[in-house]
């Protein structure tokens, strides 16, 4: 039977994969992810966890060392942050146009400067075309299923490729939340072990990572391309498979009284918790409103997003980032891309908010709707606005 | 003459592990290097390449020179995918998941890969006691891209980012000592090696590989495109580096130094120099200041080894 | 034979671009760069190989009888093999049309 435990959520973060058996852990500690990467060397070092744990000397070599042992065959974990995230970008192309189905939990942080740990969704952005599969949890709960569905996902042959699971530093990471755990067999039974199909090994002598000239990199890039769109199918049938299995339901786009909301609002990570509260209230005030709430962000579901909002005539999109000098938050951005050639389409409103930690509170959610009706009906002179900024 | 050790064919594997087809500069002293080190890891081996000269010249798709699994990622990385590596196979084997038997694990890189941008990720690699084997190849210079200056690179010679001109010699900083700073890390094995030297060269290799823990081996790879010098000198170059004490060779085995070959007199760095053109414009002033170095450091060397340690 | 990368579709590449064919690189000549040949004379030869452990390209090879030549197919003619060849068996000539 699965047992329901009170736990931090970077602690669950860490029994999940010690349930998902992960081969080698190789990690940097950085705020907010340290109690992600103390409770796996815990667990190694008590026998709890049968893991080569590298701790390496940089969150660059934390990336390489997980790409050389999953080449090796072996299931990989590791854990970053922020300026940890920055540090791997390059390296993560490579896990992904390698095809190496790293999986690794990021507790989202601004950038520097200034330095700030606290929690935004920048990092995330500058790595959003890694290549990587990118999926966003809003809970505890949330978290620990899409580790465990991240191997199944990254590792199914059909994919191979590494997985991202963001959380949001401190506001999800450090709180205690009662969180369900499957047991060890569930688990065992449900991702199967990690078998790359041509490894390194002296058996079958391969070469990985051979140069790419011109004549032959974009044929390179194109199977590339073609592969993560493939893997949307194999993550919805792994989120059915989980929810036959743990009763527990995932989608890439999950919407909350959006339906006949002729206003709505998209959030990614865990502000979709606290904005559900100022939904519930503005209903209850007879408001015609609704919440969207976008779970894949890689591959990025265009048939989800355009069918999710369609009948509403304005879409409020919050972004925890900022794109410098450009149209506003990326999330926004990319949800006007996905709109444009559409018949039928809401009026897209964007809102940057969040940036650094500040906290965006109920009340905080319903002056955004609002502000967006406005925008909405009357037009701005901006492209977005910053919420909550003292002029 | 040389007391050469003659009748190779008869001492070492004909197989070749680095197949010819590669794409090296004509008179390539590090694709001879790692064709060398190459028989001497034997097919037991899985190698990690940084990027440059050696990745691109020996894996341009859809082609392979490796008949031993390779893996290229990135330049300054090679240690830590090492590393993974390293610890994936001892899981692996530990779980039952492959079978258990002796895989070397080999890094390669350029003196740039090494001295310059991956030297953190060798430093980690050497302090975490990976049991793996690092080959430094060392053209002294960032040959791949064009010949630009390394901190490896040689005081006095002319790169195209530290050229010689009307008021520059050239390189005005001494060549960083990387294998002192991988001794410093107290590993187990640390040597120098040259393929002007190729028997001495595969035997360090294999006892490179042999060490449990990791081992360090720096190899003096002649580059006939940078150095500016004629490509079938590539061995007598490398052999004048040696005979002139410029770099000698030497092992670092569990602290202990031993000069490998010792010479009661060096010859003069001139025979060395004047070979090449990158020393061409030097003039006799700053010659003489790089003979006294060399001359200091062969004797400091000397007095290391003759005491036996570190 | 590995498919030449012109004729190569995105199709036709491996999970993650992986080369499955080890070595397969000895397909690929490198002798059209040279400019100047080994000649062996097998009379001045004494057969100790150090053309054979010199050569960068692992060209050399000998034959039943001991001598060795180089082949090439793959010879880039640094003229390595001659320099150091002390009883002087191999000289370096001219590649004419």
């Amino acid at each position: 039977m699965a047992k329901r435990v009170g736990i931090e959520v970077s602690l669950a973060i860490a029994e999940a994969a010690k349930l998902a058996r992960a081969d080698v852990v190789a990690a940097y500690p950085i705020t907010p992810q340290t109690h992600i990467v103390e409770h796996l060397a815990k667990l190694v070092a008590d026998g709890e966890m049968d893991t080569q744990y590298i701790p390496v000397e940089s969150e660059h070599s934390a990336m390489s060392a997980c790409l050389g042992a999953s080449a090796a065959g072996a299931r990989t974990f590791t854990a970053t942050a922020g300026q940890g995230l920055e540090l791997m970008h390059e390296v993560m192309y490579v896990a992904s146009s390698m095809q190496l189905p790293v999986v690794m939990t990021v507790v989202n942080r601004a950038l520097s400067a200034p330095l700030s740990v606290w929690g935004d969704h920048s990092d995330v952005m500058a790595v959003r075309d890694t290549g990587w599969i990118q999926i966003f949890a809003e809970n505890g709960q949330e978290t620990v299923d899409n580790v465990l569905c991240a191997f199944r996902i990254g590792e199914d042959r059909r994919v191979l490729l590494p997985v991202m699971i963001h959380l949001d530093g401190f506001y999800l990471s450090h709180v205690i939340e009662p969180v369900l755990f499957p047991e060890q067999s569930q688990v065992d039974k449900f991702i199967p072990p990690y078998q790359h199909p041509m490894p390194l090994h002296p058996d079958r002598p391969v070469t990985m990572g051979a140069f790419g000239p011109p004549i032959i990199y974009a044929e390179t890039k194109k199977a590339q391309e073609v592969n993560l769109e493939a893997s949307k199918e194999v993550i919805l049938q792994c989120w059915d498979e989980f929810g036959k299995t743990f009763k527990r339901y995932y989608s890439p786009v999950e919407s909350y009284h959006s339906e006949k909301a002729k206003v709505l609002l998209l959030t990614m990570g865990s502000f979709g918790e606290t904005a559900m509260t100022a939904i519930d209230k503005m209903r209850g005030e007879g408001r015609e409103v609704g919440l969207i709430r976008l779970r894949l962000w890689r591959p990025f579901p265009f048939k989800e997003i355009r069918q999710a909002v369609k009948n509403a005539e304005a879409l409020i999109v919050l972004d925890r980032a900022l794109s410098f000098g450009g149209p506003g938050g990326p999330v926004c951005s990319e949800i006007k891309a996905a709109l444009y050639g559409e018949d039928k389409k809401p009026k897209v409103i964007g809102f940057v908010g969040g940036l650094g930690g500040r906290d965006i509170t109920p009340a905080g959610f319903e002056e955004i709707i609002n502000r967006g009706i406005e925008i909405s009906q009357k037009g701005s002179e901006n492209e977005f606005e910053i919420f909550g900024v003292r002029e | 003459m040389e007391n050469y050790s003659v009748y190779v064919p008869r001492l070492v594997t004909k197989r070749e592990n680095f197949a010819p087809g590669h794409r090296a500069c004509i008179g390539c002293g590090e694709a001879l290097a790692v064709r060398l080190a190459c028989k001497a890891l034997g097919q037991k081996t899985i190698i990690v390449t940084a990027t440059g000269c050696i990745e691109i010249i020996s894996s341009q798709l859809p082609y392979t020179s490796w008949r031993v699994p390779w893996i290229h990622t990135l330049f300054e990385n090679t240690a830590a995918v090492a590393s993974g590596i390293e610890s994936g196979l001892k899981i692996l084997m530990k779980k039952g998941r492959i079978a258990q038997q002796e895989i070397t694990v080999v890094a390669m890189a350029g003196d740039g890969g090494t001295s310059d941008i991956g030297i953190q990720a060798l430093s980690g690699a050497l302090e975490r006691g990976h049991n793996f084997l690092y080959l430094c190849f060392d053209n002294e210079a960032y040959m791949n891209t064009g010949i630009q200056r390394s901190s490896a690179t040689p005081f006095g010679a002319s790169t195209t980012t530290s050229p010689a001109g009307k008021v520059s010699i050239g390189q005005v900083t001494w060549k960083k000592n990387m294998p002192a700073i991988a001794a410093a890390h107290n590993i187990p094995y640390v040597a120098t090696a040259c393929p002007s030297y190729p028997i001495d060269l595969m035997a360090k290799v294999e006892k490179g590989a042999a060490t449990p823990g990791p081992a360090y081996v720096h190899i003096l790879s002649v580059c006939p495109t940078g150095w500016r010098c004629a490509t079938d000198l590539t061995i007598r170059i490398g052999r004048l580096a040696v005979e002139t004490g410029i770099f000698p060779l030497y092992e670092v085995e569990n602290g202990k130094y031993r000069l490998n070959f010792d010479f009661p007199k060096l010859r003069p760095v001139t025979d060395y120099m004047k070979l090449q053109g990158r020393f061409r414009h030097l003039s006799e002033d700053v010659i003489n200041k790089i003979q006294q170095r060399v001359s200091a450091e062969y004797a400091e060397l000397k007095e290391k080894a003759s005491e036996g340690k570190g | 034979m590995t498919k030449p990368e012109g004729e190569l579709t995105w199709r036709d590449l491996e999970i993650g671009s992986i080369v499955t064919e080890a070595g397969n690189a000895s397909q690929y000549q490198t002798g059209d760069w040279r400019s100047e040949r080994p000649i062996f004379d097998n009379n001045k030869c004494i057969k100790c190989g150090l053309c054979y452990i010199f050569c960068p390209e692992g060209c050399i090879g000998q034959n039943a009888e001991g001598y060795f030549d180089a082949d090439l197919f793959y010879c880039k003619g640094c003229g390595i093999c001659a320099r150091e060849c002390w009883p002087k068996a191999i000289s370096m000539v001219p590649e004419e049309e």
